[in-house]
């Protein structure tokens, strides 16, 4: 008796456009990091070496049109400046590269961080004179442009860090940036550096803001901060957390937190989608909502939105109910088999359309060398409880 | 039902007292033990979130240290546990700081 696939699957709907969420997978390695341009034609990404792919898409083709080779090693972190076009990579080579494009090709920038240790991650502040590096030594690289050296000079932040920065998020203002860290603290540094900027307005955070300082540390959840992200008006920050908990804290006199603790495996990376919902995806290889209600101070769990397949289920032969048994003590037939559109963790989820305000598409990278595309308003709408606020 | 409540209310998280977090964790053992079967999944239900991680977290504790008939009634206080609490429970006492 041959070996029977228990499952029959139901084709997902041809019509792209109309599609709640397209899938592609580019390669069988996971895709460490990725960042997409301006107008979302191409993506540049990396697939877990010392390089990285610049695709674009061409009808429905992805088309590799570039290889940046200069890293010596895994490249950590990838961002793309929307307006100026610059993309920044930074390493486990402890290095990072400003990269332009001259003509056809794209030429690198050394930055020196001056960290002993990897990088592990890097993000554009939104004026794009300024970016911030995060790192396993400790500390958060703030790098600015010198005019009168040609060259991009860094400022360190270094107390009260007291292990590795996972990921780093900036304000609007141009000058906050909140740091997620293996010390199990989330937290929002100044990152102020007068020789680029005037002095910023008060925030929700606090008012003096000179470099370094630190405008709110998080209390209350244990696990290292893998993602961290700033809502469209920066007066809200959320984190997600290794022990399973996403939270959010809100600025004010004294900042206020809540926090939601979950029944699934920990969070990879978070994101707002309007000022009161966030989307969240990690190890469990969904996405998953999650709303915040200001005025309860509260956080409440919005649903998973994967659509899951379709599948209809043969009847099981006495024989395969016998076998289940036997090797899983269980006579369920469900497979061990991901229902999911990712089959591994996703490890990264970016904006595509809409801004954090008001979110229309956001995309998905992860461990599965997949990417997938989700469109808020049908997700909304295949989904009958989900409301999206 | 009120045992379980009260010997799971103000656990010795924060002391160094080694001697303390022993005793315990015997009595949590002994409140555990003493449940029929059938309650467990009463006993699971009468907890809060927290009070599911903590349970969780005695739980595995007393994994630690099997006697002749600990393991069989921790692993059904553990299946009922959870699909209360569920993996994310789990995780919770993998990465807590402060054990019990």
């Amino acid at each position: 008796m041959g070996f029977q696939d228990l499952r029959v699957f139901n084709p997902r709907p041809a019509d792209h456009e109309k599609a709640a969420m397209s899938y592609h997978s580019f390669l069988l390695e996971p895709i460490s990091c990725h960042a997409w341009n301006k107008d979302r034609t191409q993506i540049a990404m990396c697939p877990n070496n010392h390089e990285v792919h610049i695709y674009k898409k061409e009808g429905s083709n992805w088309n590799k049109i570039h290889v940046l080779k200069e890293h010596n090693g895994q490249v950590t972190g990838i961002d793309w400046a929307p307006e100026s076009n610059r993309i920044v990579t930074c390493g486990t080579d402890r290095n990072a590269y400003v990269w332009t494009l001259k003509g056809d090709a794209w030429k690198p920038t050394l930055v020196i961080l001056r960290i002993n240790r990897a990088a592990r991650c890097v993000k554009w502040s939104p004026k794009e004179n300024k970016f911030a590096v995060g790192s396993g030594s400790r500390l958060i690289s703030v790098c600015y442009f010198e005019q009168d050296n040609d060259w991009w000079v860094c400022k360190h932040i270094k107390k009260p860090i007291r292990s590795t920065i996972l990921c780093l998020d900036w304000h609007p203002n141009n000058v906050l940036l909140a740091a997620g860290s293996c010390d199990f603290k989330c937290r929002i540094f100044s990152a102020y550096i007068k020789e680029v900027e005037e002095k910023p307005a008060p925030t929700a955070w606090g008012s003096k803001m000179p470099f370094g300082e630190v405008m709110f540390e998080s209390t209350g959840t244990a696990g290292w901060v893998h993602g961290v992200c700033f809502s469209d008006s920066g007066n809200r920050v959320a984190w997600a957390s290794h022990d399973s908990t996403v939270a959010v804290a809100e600025g004010g006199k004294t900042a206020v937190c809540a926090s939601l603790t979950s029944e699934t495996l920990p969070l990879l990376c978070v994101t707002f989608i309007t000022e009161n919902s966030l989307v969240a995806a990690g190890h469990d290889c969904y996405p998953v909502l999650f709303v915040y209600d200001s005025n309860k101070a509260a956080l409440s769990f919005g649903g998973k939105l994967d659509v899951p397949k379709q599948s209809a289920q043969k009847g099981m032969t006495a024989r395969e109910r016998f076998q289940n048994l036997d090797k899983k003590a269980t006579t369920d037939s469900k497979e061990a088999v991901l229902e999911s559109l990712h089959k591994n963790s996703i490890s990264q989820i970016s904006i595509l359309n809409g801004g954090k305000a008001r979110c229309a598409k956001f995309c998905t990278t992860g461990m599965d060398g997949g990417m997938a595309i989700w469109d808020v308003k049908t997700l909304e709408s295949a989904m009958k409880d989900l409301k999206i606020v | 039902m009120g045992a379980l409540q009260a010997v799971l209310k103000n656990p010795p998280i924060s002391t160094k007292n080694q001697n303390v977090k022993d005793r315990a964790e015997g009595l949590v053992l002994k409140v555990l033990s003493s449940f029929k079967s059938t309650d467990i999944e009463k006993g699971v239900q009468s907890l809060d979130k927290n009070g599911v991680d903590l349970l969780m977290k005695y739980i595995y504790k007393g994994f630690e240290q099997p006697s002749e008939n600990s393991s069989a009634v921790l692993l059904q206080w553990h299946e009922k546990a959870l699909s209360a609490g569920g993996v994310g429970c789990i995780v919770r006492v993998l990465t807590a700081r402060k054990t019990v």
